[in-house]
């Protein structure tokens, strides 16, 4: 990294720190908790999705399994810390015992077969815990925004800093090199499923930390709600968006999709879906690489008109 | 108590049957083009509302506009073919699996809110003069409307099974399934192949959905439940085996039945999916499929 990249993530660290004490409005905060939330789910179905190319369609159970543990173990007066983590370590145990099976499964296969996982638990919560998951009355009344909002923006710069820590290292060269060709990365002696568990192990951390993290910030919800297929899809669809395989793809995906549904639901109300079904289709379709790959795309352009520019100057 | 027995069995086998024909849908697809249409739920259930409408509107016996809903249905696919579709034949086939797939995801989004927007959220069934009618049998009940809807899903599939056989386009569909490049060499034209696999895959959801809102009911977000059953099914009977899929169908309504009645239905759902990943991880070509070459 450059110092100057280095400066300005401090920089944005430092701003991001003082935002609640510049801002008044709860509704506001609560928007940048949002955010951050779906930033680090983001950040960590593309660790698994991205980086080592399994699309998992699975990923609300590690959610649902962080949320329900850490709430359970919370509200049964354990300090909050330990439980989150409680609820991360569950969700890796769960990963780690449906991954072998898992990665027997090729592709298609695994992604679907990792969303029959995330409904057999849905399912299964939904016939288990059917009640909500309320907060006792001390809680509620000693509930506070500030402490959630600082958890967040702790648990996102964890996520996004362990993230690129991790592709930037030697396995995560390795779980690139899976995700191009496994062949090749077997017989130059990257074992495929070795790396394959230990991006799924991590990914799934991350995703029951953030779901550790909502059970602690939502007031009230169904237990059941953790667990519902939305939230996969919703991290699928914003890496997509942003751009898979690239750290900024989610911060930028997470960002430009809570800003634009908010924007839509305030304007367009019932029909924010389908224009969000629409525009997934079309990045799909037009942007393989996502928002990031646009960028890129226009700069390299404006690059290249600069260049010629300065060909035809000097050729003067 | 036997009796009980076999009339859960009985019910569990006809909807196991249009199970079994949405499946069939999603495997033509599947099997012929490589696409990976996670949005047939929300074909199936627009082909349910299209039925339901011409009942209710125009006084259309349901069985009788079943035309009428299959041509509602190639409409909209040709329309998605030849709009999105169309994009992926020249990819990879793991590239096309998997932008199939998310494109699908997309339009789930698109079909099922514009339903919710079009129809509200209710649940909508067909009730006919005849709904309530069944015939008794060694003290099991058989509802006409849903033995109807296993004789029809029957006669789908022995008409693909003849096309597929008899017919210059069926044979140049199997020719493409097993070497595409091969059957573009003699002349087949593949966008052709894939357009008519594509269509009959619509077709076939249409069909079903429009039995399912006879003998049942439909509503907006029923599209991902019977997509995940389509898959599962899909995976059972293994691909590129249409009577193996259609029993597989039978199969999982038969064990769904089973469950309920055994565990209670609230478990219903999950049995189907622990079925299916232990076909999955153990036997991934199918119950009834070969192995692959």
């Amino acid at each position: 990294m450059r110092s100057l990249q280095i400066i300005f993530i401090v920089l944005l660290i430092i701003i991001l720190a003082c935002l609640p004490m510049v801002i008044e409005k709860d509704s506001t905060i609560n928007l940048v908790i949002l955010i951050f939330l779906y930033i680090i789910l983001a950040s960590s179905w593309n660790i698994l999705g991205g980086y080592t190319g399994q699309t998992s369609l699975g990923h609300a159970a590690f959610f649902g399994m962080g949320a329900l543990a850490t709430r359970l173990l919370w509200t049964r007066g354990f300090p909050i810390l330990p439980s989150i983590l409680a609820g991360g370590l569950l969700a890796v145990v769960f990963a780690l015992l449906i991954g072998a099976p898992a990665f027997r499964l090729k592709g298609v296969y695994f992604a679907i077969g990792t969303l029959a996982l995330a409904q057999i638990l849905n399912v299964t919560v939904g016939n288990v815990l059917p009640e909500i998951a309320a907060l006792p009355v001390e809680e509620l009344t000693a509930y506070q925004l500030m402490p959630r909002y600082y958890l967040f923006l702790g648990l996102t710069i964890i996520v996004v800093g362990g993230a690129y820590a991790l592709v930037n290292s030697r396995f995560g060269l390795g779980m690139m090199a899976v995700r191009e060709q496994e062949e090749a990365a077997e017989s130059l002696g990257v074992s495929a499923l070795q790396h394959k568990l230990l991006a799924l192990g991590i990914s799934a951390f991350f995703t029951g930390l953030a779901g550790g993290a909502f059970a602690y910030y939502h007031v009230s919800y169904y237990f059941q709600f953790t667990f519902t297929p939305v939230w996969s899809l919703d991290m699928l669809t914003m890496v997509y968006i942003g751009g898979t395989g690239t750290i900024l793809g989610p911060i930028i995906g997470a960002v430009f999709f809570v800003v634009l549904k908010e924007f839509l639901v305030l304007n367009v109300g019932e029909y924010h879906l389908i224009i969000f079904g629409v525009l997934f289709v079309l990045v799909v379709l037009f942007l393989p690489g996502g928002i990031v790959s646009a960028w890129k795309k226009i700069r390299d352009a404006f690059i290249r008109r600069a260049k010629l520019d300065g060909n035809k100057l000097s050729r003067r | 108590m036997l009796e009980a027995v076999a009339q859960n069995l009985v019910f569990g086998i006809l909807l196991g049957a249009l199970y079994g024909l949405a499946a069939v849908g999603i495997a033509m697809v599947f099997g012929v083009t490589k696409f990976l249409n996670v949005a047939h739920g929300e074909l199936l259930m627009f082909g349910g509302y299209a039925c339901y409408w011409l009942f209710n509107l125009l006084d259309l016996d349901p069985f009788l506009s079943l035309p009428l809903t299959i041509l509602f249905l190639l409409l909209i696919g040709v329309i998605l073919y030849q709009l999105l579709f169309v994009r992926m034949v020249k990819l990879p086939e793991e590239e096309k699996i998997k932008n199939t797939m998310l494109i699908g995801f997309g339009l789930t989004l698109i079909l099922q809110n514009t339903a919710l927007l079009l129809w509200t959220a209710d649940d909508r069934g067909i009730t006919t003069s005849y709904s309530g009618a069944a015939f008794t049998l060694l003290g099991v009940r058989f509802p006409y409307v849903r033995v109807v809807g296993l004789v029809i899903s029957l006669v789908c599939l022995f008409a693909l099974q003849q096309f597929l056989r008899r017919t210059y386009t069926g044979k140049a569909i199997r020719a493409t399934v097993e070497d595409w490049e091969a059957a573009s060499l003699v002349g087949i034209d593949i966008h052709k192949v894939y357009l008519i696999s594509f269509l009959l895959g619509t077709a076939l959801a249409g069909v079903a959905g429009a039995l399912v809102s006879v003998s049942y009911s439909v509503e907006p977000s029923m599209g991902m439940h019977w997509t995940l059953k389509s898959l599962i099914v899909m995976v059972l009977g293994g691909v590129g085996n249409f009577m193996g899929t259609f029993v597989g169908g039978i199969l999982l309504g038969a064990t769904e039945s089973a469950t309920a009645f055994l565990i209670g239905g609230n478990y219903r759902q999950v049995v189907g999916l622990v079925l299916f990943l232990l076909i999955l991880i153990f036997r991934p070509q199918g119950l009834f499929g070969t192995k692959e070459r």
